[in-house]
């Protein structure tokens, strides 16, 4: 409690001190008319220095009277003008260091160390003050060398240089005098923009203060309806609002996420990034020499390495099909191992999931027609590049049901990139050890005037289905894309790594627009 | 996908017209094919290696083809061809056989019971009479080299090595010696090494150093020679140079030695079934009578014709077309499927040649119909499967979260679920340990090294990303952690969880709080059924950390960060956070 009531005392006194600066400016403001009336035009700067005034605050009135119309005419001009350092200031207030130094020397005179210690600068002053010939030095002194007075008075003419730069009266100091004050950093050039002010058409010496804003108090009061208000500036930004904001990748996801909702496609539990090689490969009828399951593409896990539960009579039957063959295949004739089986990987895609949950479905009493659908995380072996992560999202949907067709499956895809905006598409022949017959999606692209690779898709593989326990004439179609691909296109991201990782660049996050996949 | 790379013209010269890029690249698409990329020697080698060493190479134009990585038959421009000419009707399918010669020939290969110990499996042919050019002889190079890192995973499974038949004699031996027994003048050396030196010789050599690891550490080596104990080669290594085959070469031995009998068998049927076209008889192999250990053998090649039934009925069913009988046959021969109608139409008899060992059940079959009819003439129809849609209640409870939580006006990250063991540990003042993380095996860089257990580090690391953005940063991420599980299947478990950190130049604490107070709000957690437990935690600045317990549950953290946390994460603020699993919201 005690910290708010805090804030709030401050930006009550903000506010007064900003009523203060409004009604200063306005007053200033009306002097500078008064002036201008007066003499019809003046320079800025020329100005500041005959009133003694701070010359930023001079401009600042001209801008706002500026801002009235065509009340004044300004035009702007660069100029130089030599102006006091902060060592320049300080000599003009207090003296110049060999002055200050000879201030110092006591009639009896003084230790050398003692000296220099008293005044700020005191090795510059007292080079200076000696070669002035104003004090003196006895080196033989008992207690060290000591310092005494040689002239009874001094003129501080340094001093007077720099009092006279200050009330810009540069022009009465001589050029000799200028180069000692450059040399010792006391004065520099700076540029100066200044304005040269003329009457407008609209002249007038008395600017009726305009209200910025209406308030709560003017319309109780009903004082807004003597106050005259100034325009609203609507070429400036407005105040961004304080705000949080989602991510372009996952406001993707959430737009596909929809469109597989409204399709009819229920979501899978794919929250399960370590699976074994078992339901990841094998149960896919993946070889287990498949170069994708090689350590090259595959993150093998060491802790824990493998997998210790399968449903042992379906594993019994992935093993005969990859071994020997069954249900009207040849099979791929090797000698199949539990043991490259049951190591647990970081899972290369999502149909291993897929996989459990038509097993599951295989499981039933009774088949029933299912769509499925998921989006979520796949890891690969990768080195990361601009386009590679090592992990990334699959976008999945299957559906399983008597007597599917190829032409079902590109149908369903139709539909499915047509809520994504896509309606051109072609397929192309594939292969995938899972899927038969195999297609790749392509789509046109009209920004690129050519055919790209949208995603893949297929027919799962009686070898896959059967040993499930589905139905002989059930047929599962199913398609994959990554999220990335389609979200990079979309937002012309050519770096993944700008989208997916702590390399992001949040600004691109916070100006992120609506996620509209088919606009 | 394998690519193959084929010289144009060449290639149109056998296709027997030419084509525009764009006119070969649908009959690519159509037949499953990709033209990858159209260059040159010329382009390829500036490409990789610069220009100035590009000079002088050819510039003769190359088509890169991704071919399907089952389609062992299209490596070459032998069988590609073959291949898309028996698709447009212009060539009829060949038909391979083996030549059989009698029992007592000296075509025979034994193995010895030996190379059980290495590498089990040699199957061999013999190309009769063969005439080379020098595009064949590069060809069958290419082949063997396409089959090697295809099928034969970089030799690991299978090796071919092909020798000019009349430098050797009959029969052939198999067996596997150890290192310092073998020695012998390898393909283009002057002089001879045992294979102990051999090892070392070419452990520096660019192109054979990969495939060493195959054997090195076997106590002996697998290797063929001849009746006269020439030696033919040291598989999967290198070959003889006594038998090297040149441009002149008549006769050819192909050996392939392998871990996997189907596959070698797959590669050597491959090899002849492509180059027995430069034969005399055309299409002829000869045979070789292969002995097992245990006194069997088979003769070699198989060059297996095998028949499938299908039925036309079911074709059109999976595929959505309705063809006749007859139309489907033609279709399958197109895809050198030769098919012959049975059963007054019922069925189809289809036969497999030995090219296509891709084919293992009656789908491919199908899918070839459907390719030949072509994908995109196929009507694309909706299947009236209707389901009612149902979200994952995690994801879905995720998807609420994530809006109010944007909504009180913080931005979300999305970070990688892999990360190094010192972010989950060392950072975060824990010991490795101590944390129930899973371990990857074989990271290719220190970022991989676990599977996160906590969200903070991969935001904290957003943060440090973005140290140049006005402050306060206000982050959070609702994702999966990963955490061991002795109860799951394989292990290991995600849990979903929400982390939300602010970092400013205070550390300001009851923005955090705030935020959390919002998000039990949200989940309709009363006041008074959640509070803190002051805990200390190595992560935390102390004193001013506490469990969260949600009706008597731990559920998380919250707190302000240890400076050492900060430094640790290249940061130099202080900063707020908390981490909650979300899933007792479900």
């Amino acid at each position: 409690m005690k910290q708010k009531s805090l804030t709030y005392i401050l930006i009550a006194i903000n506010i007064y001190v900003n009523a203060v600066c409004e009604e200063a400016m306005a007053e200033l403001s009306e002097k500078l008319l008064t002036i201008l009336s007066e003499r019809n035009e003046f320079d800025t700067l020329d100005l500041s220095i005959e009133l003694q005034f701070d010359h930023q605050r001079l401009v600042g009135a001209v801008k706002s009277l500026q801002s009235l119309g065509d009340v004044i005419t300004c035009e702007q001009r660069n100029s130089k003008q030599w102006e006091l350092t902060d060592e320049g200031k300080e000599i003009a207030e207090k003296g110049s260091h060999e002055a200050l130094i000879y201030e110092s020397i006591p009639l009896e005179g003084i230790n050398q160390n003692e000296l220099l210690g008293r005044v700020p600068n005191g090795k510059v002053g007292f080079s200076k003050a000696m070669s002035l010939g104003w004090i003196q030095i006895d080196k033989a002194a008992k207690d060290g060398p000591r310092v005494t007075k040689k002239v009874e008075a001094i003129e501080d003419g340094v001093k007077e240089i720099c009092q006279l730069v200050k009330n810009f009266q540069i022009d009465k100091i001589t050029e000799q005098q200028k180069n000692e004050c450059k040399k010792r950093k006391l004065i520099s050039e700076v540029k100066i923009v200044s304005y040269f002010v003329k009457k407008g058409n609209d002249f007038k010496t008395s600017v009726s203060k305009q209200e910025i804003e209406l308030t709560a108090d003017m319309i109780a009061s009903g004082s807004w309806k003597d106050k005259s208000f100034k325009p609203y500036n609507f070429n400036a930004l407005g105040l961004p609002p304080a705000s949080g904001h989602l991510h372009p990748l996952l406001k993707v996801r959430t737009q596909f996420r929809q469109i597989f909702l409204e399709m009819g496609f229920s979501e899978m539990p794919t929250n399960n990034y370590v699976e074994s090689s078992f339901w990841n490969f094998d149960a896919l009828f993946q070889p287990q020499q498949h170069p994708a399951r090689d350590a090259h593409d595959t993150f093998f896990i060491a802790e824990p390495e493998e997998a210790h539960e399968f449903p042992m009579d379906y594993l019994e039957k992935v093993k005969t099909v990859h071994s020997i063959g069954g249900y009207g295949s040849q099979g791929y004739k090797y000698d199949w191992k539990l043991k490259e089986a049951a190591k647990n990987i970081m899972r290369t895609h999502t149909t291993g999931v897929s996989a459990r949950m038509l097993y599951q479905l295989a499981q039933k009493e009774k088949f029933t027609p299912s769509k499925y659908f998921s989006i979520d995380r796949v890891f690969r072996n990768e080195t990361l590049d601009a386009t590679h992560l090592a992990e990334f999202h699959q976008i999945e949907g299957l559906v399983a049901d008597y007597g599917l067709t190829l032409g079902n499956l590109m149908g369903y895809i139709e539909q499915f990139f047509k809520k994504y905006g896509i309606k051109k598409l072609r397929f192309k022949p594939a292969y995938n050890p899972y899927t038969e017959p195999s297609m790749e999606i392509f789509s046109y692209h009209e920004g690129l005037k050519k055919w790209v690779e949208v995603g893949n898709s297929g027919v799962f593989r009686p070898e896959m289905l059967l040993p499930m326990g589905l139905p002989k004439n059930v047929s599962v179609i199913a398609w994959g894309l990554s999220l990335e691909r389609p979200t990079m296109i979309k937002y012309g991201i050519s770096n993944i790594r700008e989208l997916f990782g702590p390399k992001v660049n949040l600004q691109k996050i916070y100006d992120n627009p609506l996620c509209r996949l088919d606009k | 996908m394998p690519t193959v790379g084929l010289k144009r013209d060449v290639l149109f010269s056998i296709l027997g017209r030419s084509y525009s890029e764009d006119e070969f690249n649908d009959l690519c698409f159509e037949f499953g094919l990709e033209l990858d990329e159209v260059t040159s020697e010329k382009e390829m080698i500036s490409k990789e290696q610069g220009t100035d060493k590009a000079e002088g190479a050819s510039e003769v134009i190359i088509f890169k083809i991704d071919v399907p990585a089952n389609r062992y038959d299209l490596l070459c421009v032998e069988g590609l061809t073959r291949g898309l000419l028996i698709f447009q009707q212009k060539l009829e399918a060949p038909i391979y056989r083996m030549i059989e010669l009698p029992a007592n020939s000296i075509n025979q290969m034994i193995i010895h019971p030996s190379t059980a110990a290495v590498r089990p499996f040699a199957v061999a042919a013999i190309l009769r009479d063969i005439t080379f050019t020098q595009e064949r002889y590069q060809s069958f190079i290419d082949l063997q080299d396409k089959l090697h890192q295809n099928i034969g995973r970089q030799r690991s499974i299978v090796a071919i090595g092909t020798h000019d038949l009349d430098t050797i004699q009959g029969p052939f031996h198999y067996e596997a010696l150890p290192p310092k027994d073998i020695c012998f003048k390898p393909l283009n050396h002057k002089k001879e090494y045992t294979a102990i030196e051999l090892m070392e010789l070419f452990s520096t050599d660019s192109h054979l150093k990969h495939y060493l690891h195959i054997i090195q550490d076997k106590p002996v080596y697998p290797i063929i020679k001849d009746c006269n104990n020439v030696v033919l080669s040291m598989p999967p290594i290198i070959n003889g140079d006594h038998t090297k085959i040149t441009l002149k070469t008549k006769n050819v031995f192909v050996e392939c030695t392998a871990t996997d009998l189907n596959k070698a068998k797959i590669v050597l049927d491959t090899i002849v079934c492509m180059f027995s076209q430069y034969c005399a008889a055309p299409y002829r192999v000869e045979g070789v009578k292969v002995v097992s250990p245990d006194g069997s053998y088979l003769m070699h090649p198989e060059l297996p014709y095998r028949k499938e039934i299908v039925s036309p009925k079911e074709i059109n069913k999976s595929i959505g077309i309705s063809e006749d009988a007859s139309s489907i046959a033609s279709l399958l021969t197109r895809m050198c499927l030769p098919s012959v109608i049975i059963d007054n139409g019922q069925s189809l008899e289809v036969e497999i040649p030995p090219t296509r060992h891709d084919v293992l059940h009656a789908c491919d079959i199908i899918e070839d119909v459907a390719i030949a009819f072509g994908y995109n003439n196929v009507n694309r129809t909706i299947s009236d499967t209707n389901c009612v849609a149902e979200q994952f209640p995690v994801n879905k409870l995720t998807d609420l979260l994530r809006e109010v939580i944007a909504a009180a006006g913080f931005t979300e990250c999305l970070t990688f679920a892999l990360c190094s063991r010192e972010d989950v540990a060392d950072k975060l003042g824990k010991n490795i340990k101590d944390i129930p993380a899973v371990h990857i095996a074989n990271p290719k860089t220190l970022e991989f090294q676990v599977a996160r257990t906590t969200l903070l580090p991969g935001i904290l690391k957003t943060v440090a990303c973005n140290k140049k953005m006005p402050l306060p940063l206000k982050l959070f991420e609702i994702s999966d952690v990963i955490l061991l599980d002795k109860t799951k299947d394989v292990g290991a478990r995600n849990q979903r969880h929400m982390c939300a950190v602010y970092y400013n130049k205070v550390a300001g604490f009851e923005v955090i709080h705030g935020l959390f107070d919002r998000t039990m709000q949200v989940l309709e957690v009363p006041n008074n059924d959640y509070k803190f437990i002051p805990v200390d935690d190595a992560a935390f600045f102390p004193g001013q950390c506490a469990d969260i317990m949600v009706r008597g549950q731990n559920i998380g953290k919250l707190g302000v960060l240890h400076p050492d946390v900060i430094t640790k994460f290249d940061l130099n603020m202080p900063c707020s956070v908390f981490e909650i699993d979300i899933e007792p919201f479900l």
